[in-house]
């Protein structure tokens, strides 16, 4: 660890939470149908999507409508994906500009478990880019499923606020109008600018063919490029993660230089961090949603710390190396990293990514150290609440929310409240639902998988230990919408790919609507006045218990599961143990 | 229900056509105007022929010219394959790995310990760069294949030096082939 490595931390974490307050107000605005600066230019292009998709934006919907709109835009989008990869191969879709390499369709299984994978924001990919997917199905379906999807999540989200917010009220807001305005007004002019950005820093933007060098050696060497850029963009943003290459963000062409490196990280977070401070604003609870970004922040902070310390570390059967950092080279495990970004970007990077559900990643996890491994499969499966995916991890963390005041209630011995709303036996039944899912897929399908030596076993990259943690981390990332990888696992397979899909579907879809139902029931009840006894949800009181329930319900969940992955990896490696 | 599919699946396609064509269409066109070579991939023409990008790393093997990092990317440097090697730290075959190119380069230089960025595969397998560590600790060997000057390969080292962006971000950083060409161009 080297004191530039914390200056980065210093220097990100310094800009990320300058953009709260502005983006948080900015994201409000847009949110409650006000007025904002891009108006005149955006308002035409959203009534015409309103008028063109047959959206009648003035009606409110209850949760069942909401739910219902929100299952019936993501099937018939999931199906558009999984055709066009089919068909990519096929006539006119094949034309030579929009499919250069002349791939064929994708095989059934893996053209599901893609679609799925976009569709649930969780970019979980079997395949390798370059070589599977045309330049036509990236940007009109994979690329397109970022921006939507983010926007379900950005929806979903201010649903629930709505719910906390409204009093007696039968209804929750209109899906397809949060969805457009997230899109129009937040996702699209972010991407535009940021995209730009990223050409300009060397991230290529075109439609060639794959280009042959010859280089000096006298080798052929096969350049792919395509339309990464405006891809790369929404990845981030969208906290989707789904790379344009296989290497993802390691790649140059996905991240060039250590400045667009910090802009990725910051893309990821900005929206997830900036919605708390959305979160205080229409409530009219500042403090609550400055808790709520406290509890995030201290979660990333020691994250960050653990994989830092963890992957700076010498490798302790390797001799002779350099292994140490000097003042000119980062030294500690520079396997799967990237020399550019070193052991600090890289450490921050993939903290960033399994904090929030973006999945990117600018170094293979998988040859992450045993300990600085559990770290970022640790923050998946706490639930991706700490800053987490775009509106997901504001839904998610508001759960948390939620079961923070019931325990704190039952402690006192009377009836929970939050922010003027009673806390009653349904609104915990849905908490707990969306808790209990969780845990549920992810460990029955690793125990199913780890059982099963010729469906799951065969994949493995890495015997011992590691080889549960592959697993385990494969449907930890789908099932927590992540979709970053212990890369080594060879997913593109027909029961992976059938389950894992599966996984992701369940992930998303169960737990969303408990929390539909939640932002229901909530925006129904009247409003009670605080008394004394009403504990308050801002200041380091509450942040600490809901800090302590996160760690608690996460970690005690999964704790056998990590003890006999990269626990037990790291004890037999320190004692001399190699698989 | 009737109404949700319906406006679903027109929804669906209209904004396909925005965030599908008209957007990554857009900013095409407008990143050919402003940045052409940097959205075109940044490639490095020599003679009228692309040899490379200057951003993708390539594989070198002979004595006159820098190596780069272990590359796992397809059968080395394929930049229609990116990847990893995956392995986990407690891979047998990765130690034997990262111990067996030790030794060969230890027996060229004698006593030095070897950086551990030119031992390790990156996780892109199209790594442009390695340390300044590692850029020195070739510089003996290209020297004595060359025929010339260590001092003077050194400088040429220390010139293509990148430094961490505003002093911060990063690590200092050699991008390989562009060394390699200077290299080439140097000594002709």
């Amino acid at each position: 660890m080297t004191s530039n490595g914390w200056l980065q931390f210093a220097v990100f974490s310094a800009l990320l939470l300058l953009s709260v307050k502005p983006v948080g107000i900015y994201l409000a605005k847009v949110l409650e149908g006000e007025r904002t600066w891009l108006d005149p230019l955006l308002r035409p292009i959203e009534k015409l999507i309103y008028k063109l998709g047959g959206v009648n934006a003035g009606e409110e919907m209850n949760w069942r409508e909401y739910a219902f709109a929100l299952l019936g835009f993501s099937a018939v989008s999931m199906l558009l994906t999984y055709m066009m990869e089919r068909l990519q191969g096929w006539g006119p879709l094949a034309a030579s500009w929009l499919n250069p390499r002349k791939l064929a369709g994708v095989e059934q299984a893996l053209a599901f478990n893609t679609a799925a994978s976009f569709t649930t924001n969780t970019n979980w990919q079997s395949y390798v880019p370059e070589t599977t997917m045309s330049y036509l199905t990236q940007m009109s379906s994979l690329a397109y499923h970022n921006f939507a999807s983010a926007a379900v999540g950005i929806a979903v989200a201010v649903a629930l606020v709505r719910g906390i917010k409204r009093m007696s009220s039968p209804t929750i807001g209109n899906f397809w109008v949060d969805v457009t305005r997230s899109i129009l007004y937040v996702l699209l002019p972010g991407c535009a600018i940021f995209a730009l950005v990223l050409v300009w820093q060397g991230v290529p933007q075109n439609f060639h063919p794959y280009t042959q060098a010859t280089t000096l050696e006298s080798q052929t060497q096969t350049i792919a490029q395509g339309p990464v850029a405006s891809q790369e963009a929404i990845k981030m943003l969208g906290t989707n993660g789904g790379g344009f290459f296989n290497a993802n963000s390691a790649h140059p062409f996905e991240n060039p230089t250590p400045f667009t490196n910090l802009l990725e990280m910051l893309a990821i977070f900005v929206i997830p961090a900036a919605l708390t401070f959305t979160l205080g604003r229409l409530t009219g609870s500042p403090g609550h949603g400055w808790a709520v970004l406290a509890t995030m922040f201290i979660l990333f902070a020691v994250g960050f710390t653990t994989v830092y310390w963890a992957e700076s570390h010498a490798h302790p059967m390797i001799h002779g190396a350099q292994q140490a950092g000097t003042a000119t080279a980062p030294g500690g495990n520079m396997e799967g990293k990237e020399v550019r970004f070193g052991i600090a970007q890289t450490s921050l990077f993939a903290t960033i990514t399994t904090d929030a559900s973006c999945g990117a990643v600018n170094g293979m996890h998988d040859s992450f150290t045993a300990l600085g491994g559990m770290v970022v499969l640790t923050n998946i499966m706490l639930g991706e609440v700490v800053f987490g995916g775009v509106g997901a991890g504001l839904y998610g963390i508001l759960i948390f929310v939620v079961l923070a005041v019931f325990i704190a209630g039952l402690m006192v011995g009377r009836t929970p409240e939050y922010l003027g709303k009673k806390i009653e036996a349904y609104d915990v039944k849905m908490a707990m639902l969306y808790v209990l899912i969780f845990p549920l897929i992810i460990l029955v399908l690793t125990a199913i998988f780890v059982l099963a030596p010729t469906v799951g076993l065969s994949s493995l990259n890495n015997a011992g230990p590691h080889g549960l943690t592959e697993i385990l981390y494969a449907f930890t990332s789908a099932t927590g919408n992540n979709g970053s990888g212990f890369a080594g696992l060879n997913a593109n397979t027909w029961w992976y790919n059938v389950v894992l899909g599966g996984a992701m579907l369940g992930g998303r879809f169960l737990m969303v609507v408990p929390v539909l139902a939640l932002a229901g029931n909530l925006a129904s009840k009247k409003s009670v006045p605080p008394s004394p006894g009403t504990f308050p949800v801002n200041g380091g009181l509450f942040t600490v218990l809901l800090t302590g329930v996160i760690l608690i319900l996460g970690a005690l969940t999964f704790f056998p599961a990590l003890s006999l992955g990269p626990i037990l990896e790291h004890l037999l490696l320190k004692s001399g143990q190699l698989f | 229900m009737h109404s949700v599919w319906k406006t679903s699946i027109r929804f669906t396609l209209v904004t396909t056509v925005l965030l599908g064509f008209a957007y990554p269409l857009a900013i095409t066109g407008v990143a050919h105007v402003l940045f052409s070579h940097q959205a075109s991939g940044s490639l490095i023409l020599k003679n009228g022929h692309v040899v490379g990008s200057a951003l993708l790393g390539q594989s070198f093997t002979s004595d006159k010219y820098f190596h780069p990092r272990i590359s796992a990317a397809g059968n080395g440097y394929d930049a229609a394959n990116s990847g990893g090697s995956n392995y986990a730290q407690s891979n047998l075959k990765l130690v034997q790995r990262v111990q067996g190119d030790i030794d060969k380069l230890a027996a060229q230089n004698p006593g030095k310990p070897v950086p551990i960025d030119l031992v390790t595969a990156s996780g892109s397998g199209l790594d442009p760069d390695i340390t300044p560590d590692a850029a020195y600790y070739q510089a003996g060997r290209v020297a004595k294949t060359r025929g010339i000057e260590e001092g003077t390969v050194k400088q040429l080292v220390a010139a293509h030096v990148t430094p961490r962006t505003l002093g911060l971000l990063g690590e200092p950083r050699v991008n390989v082939l562009q060394l390699n060409l200077d290299l080439d161009t140097m000594t002709k």
